[in-house]
């Protein structure tokens, strides 16, 4: 048992460094698919703020004295960059009643490609490294409290702390402000919502919108945490958010829930070879775990499914 | 005919698109795609490798339109591809059988290993109802550690970890014969193997039973069912078939145009048949000349970057934007409808129009 807490106490700064991306990119989701629109697109707008990111990093940092400023900046950029590429899947899906699920993948598609070809007609390379991104701390006198201090106030990040509060701000804004109550109606009965008076289209691309800033942060957060490199991809981690959205059963907290076992399974997949207690475990179950685990759960949770009733549907107002 | 009008203007936009792109990133957009159309087609080397390119773009194409046309989207081809090209390359470097029967067993394992990964997603999504696009994208990150564990622990290269043995020659699909025809390309027999899929789907989905079911579930699940047919059969067996496809895309890929299986990538044509299968309007000669168009775009790029400073993830790009505009098919065809509207005889709304285009 105590070997075990050792354990824990080692891998947890890295498990939550690496939830953090995917809890504010299926929080992002959230936000669309509550509003009625499936964004399958999250890998590439994650991958659209992992290059802006990098990209106005890397060129601040060349000539700023304040490298932190310079992450913080590059953070907004790739959060704006994420908005306006997700209007295209917002366009489509809203005005154009297109197939939902194709007009993210073309998101997804369109992202891996045109980023890399801006980057090496921008900086002659298809890999954009930054000189120095977010630095971990230990929280002064949090990190000292026994037990919870190792496991959630070391070797931490301000992006972490920002990304919690952004979770704690949408769960209130979700579920305690006219604003939420109007999104969510918009994913259930937009028909309804729309006799009510709100604005489904408005409110639909309102929701895209988050979601498109929420993903650009997360991939911006990869880079300036623990990645430091752009390269074309996140490896799949905004189709895992995806899984993780469903998993939480399209709730905050779920979705904490389900990010927070996404991270801490990679993260123990990751670095089992150099712990003794879990090497004897093959690798390959390691790795194939959080997936394996999704699709079970996808079973158990498909009797009782959470969906908004509306997702994925165009709306038009004229079929009632 | 509308499908081909909005594929074709879809092909028009991206390739604008892709012209616009290079023109604000300070290239020639008439260089590149000159430089793009000799490289794919300049001569009978570069020819055959645009061939060769677009064969397995033409499997995962079938594979995923096949699919579609049930109402399935299988996003997973790239897994699908994975196992059913580690199961043909398992049976290639294990067994010295005689040339035409180690072929035939491949071929066979390639089919079947792609339809055994399809074959889960489509148990539940009939059973449980669990979306396939979810399960299909786990499977494909399953593929992707079973392969990067199996590969070194079975079939480890002597210097290299992350690939596979190379196959001896008598197991993989190239033939001197079309090599030496097509002067030191890596054309293969899995062009000929494309052509026959194109056959037997056009044939299997117009012109049997069961292509009659899986499309009218495709059209109407409820409807379908209430006319008699099997549905949750129906969703397992087009997954069968789909995955058996986009395992043969595997197949070509690691046995046909490259001689063994590399580890750590998840293929790339896996997704682009998604792409390949809607600008095809899920039609198999569609598919074909979607997959042959892509396959140029793919093949030439590698000259065009040579020639040019045009990146090569133009190519890339083009395709990503033509699959955005074949998605929005709706702006295309208020595009052609308002250009239509200007004739006084076509001015009678819109839904007996579209009645008329199929």
């Amino acid at each position: 048992m105590g070997e075990l807490w050792t354990i824990l106490q080692q891998i947890a700064p890295y498990a939550i460094v690496f939830t953090i991306p995917l809890l504010i990119t299926a929080l992002g989701a959230l936000f669309s698919e509550r509003s009625g629109v499936v964004n399958i697109g999250l890998e590439g707008l994650m991958v659209v703020g992992a290059f802006m990111g990098a990209f106005i990093v890397f060129r601040l940092q060349e000539t700023m004295d304040n490298k932190a400023a310079a992450i913080w900046i590059g953070l907004l950029a790739a959060f704006a960059a994420g908005v306006v590429f997700s209007l295209l899947h917002a366009f489509a899906s809203i005005n154009l009643s297109a197939n939902q699920v194709i007009s993210g993948t073309a998101i997804n598609m369109l992202a891996g490609a045109l980023t890399i070809f801006l980057s090496r007609n921008m900086t002659g390379s298809g890999n954009i490294r930054i000189q120095q991104g977010f630095l971990p701390f230990d929280i002064p006198l949090l990190s000292d409290i026994p037990l919870l201090g190792p496991l959630l106030f070391t070797k931490t990040y301000w992006t972490t702390w920002l990304i919690l509060l952004i979770v704690a701000i949408s769960t209130f804004t979700l579920y305690k402000t006219p604003f939420g109550l109007r999104l969510r109606s918009c994913g259930e009965h937009p028909h309804a919502a729309e006799a009510a008076g709100i604005n489904v289209r408005g409110m639909r691309y309102i929701g895209v919108m988050i979601s498109g800033g929420f993903s650009a942060l997360g991939g911006a957060i990869i880079i300036m945490t623990f990645s430091g490199e752009f390269s074309g991809t996140v490896s799949g981690l905004g189709f895992l958010a995806l899984a993780a959205l469903i998993f939480g059963q399209w709730r905050p907290l779920g979705i904490l829930a389900a990010t927070l076992f996404f991270g801490f399974a990679s993260t123990v997949a990751n670095v089992s070879q150099a712990i003794p207690s879990l090497a004897v475990i093959p690798p390959f179950v390691l790795k194939v775990f959080p997936y394996v685990v999704t699709l079970i759960a996808l079973v158990l949770f498909s009797k009782t499914s959470r969906a908004p009733k509306a997702a994925g549907e165009p709306f038009d107002s004229a079929k009632r | 005919m509308r499908n081909t009008i909005v594929s074709l203007l879809a092909v028009v936009f991206g390739l604008l698109a892709g012209a616009i792109l290079m023109a604000v990133t300070g290239h020639n957009p008439i260089e590149g795609y000159t430089y793009l159309m000799q490289g794919g087609l300049k001569n009978t080397e570069r020819l055959g490798n645009t061939l060769a390119t677009a064969t397995p773009l033409i499997f995962t194409g079938l594979s995923v339109a096949f699919a579609f046309r049930t109402g399935l989207f299988n996003i997973g081809a790239a897994g699908q591809m994975l196992i059913g090209g580690l199961c043909a390359t398992a049976i290639g470097l294990t067994f010295d059988w005689p040339r035409t029967v180690l072929l035939a067993a491949m071929v066979l394992a390639g089919f079947i290993g792609g339809a055994v990964w399809a074959f889960l997603p489509g148990l539940l999504k009939a059973k449980y109802n669990v979306h396939e696009v979810v399960s299909t994208i786990m499977l494909n990150w399953i593929a992707f550690w079973t392969v990067n564990y199996a590969v070194p622990a079975y079939f480890k290269a002597e210097s290299l970890e992350t690939e596979s043995r190379i196959l001896p020659e008598a197991a993989t699909l190239r033939v001197p014969g079309l090599t030496e025809m097509f002067d030191g390309s890596y054309i293969n027999l899995g062009i000929f193997l494309g052509l026959i899929a194109v056959i037997v789907m056009a044939f299997l989905i117009d012109r049997t039973t069961l292509g009659y079911e899986l499309k009218a579930v495709g059209f109407n699940r409820h409807a379908a069912e209430y006319g008699g047919i099997a549905v949750n059969r129906s969703i397992v067996v087009s997954m069968l078939i789909s995955g058996g496809l986009a395992g043969l895309g595997g197949m070509v890929q690691y046995t046909g145009n490259a001689a063994n299986i590399q580890i750590g990538i998840l293929p790339s044509q896996g997704f682009d048949g998604i792409a390949v299968a809607l600008l095809g309007a899920n039609s198999p000669v569609g598919v074909l000349l979607a997959a042959i168009f892509f396959g140029l775009l793919y093949s030439g790029r590698g000259f065009m970057n040579a020639m040019t400073e045009v990146p090569p993830e133009i190519a890339d790009s083009i395709i990503a934007i033509i699959i955005y505009f074949a998605a929005t098919s709706i702006l295309i065809e208020r595009l052609v409808r308002r250009f239509k509207g200007r004739l006084p005889l076509n001015r009678s709304g819109t839904a007996p129009q579209q009645g008329k285009g199929e």
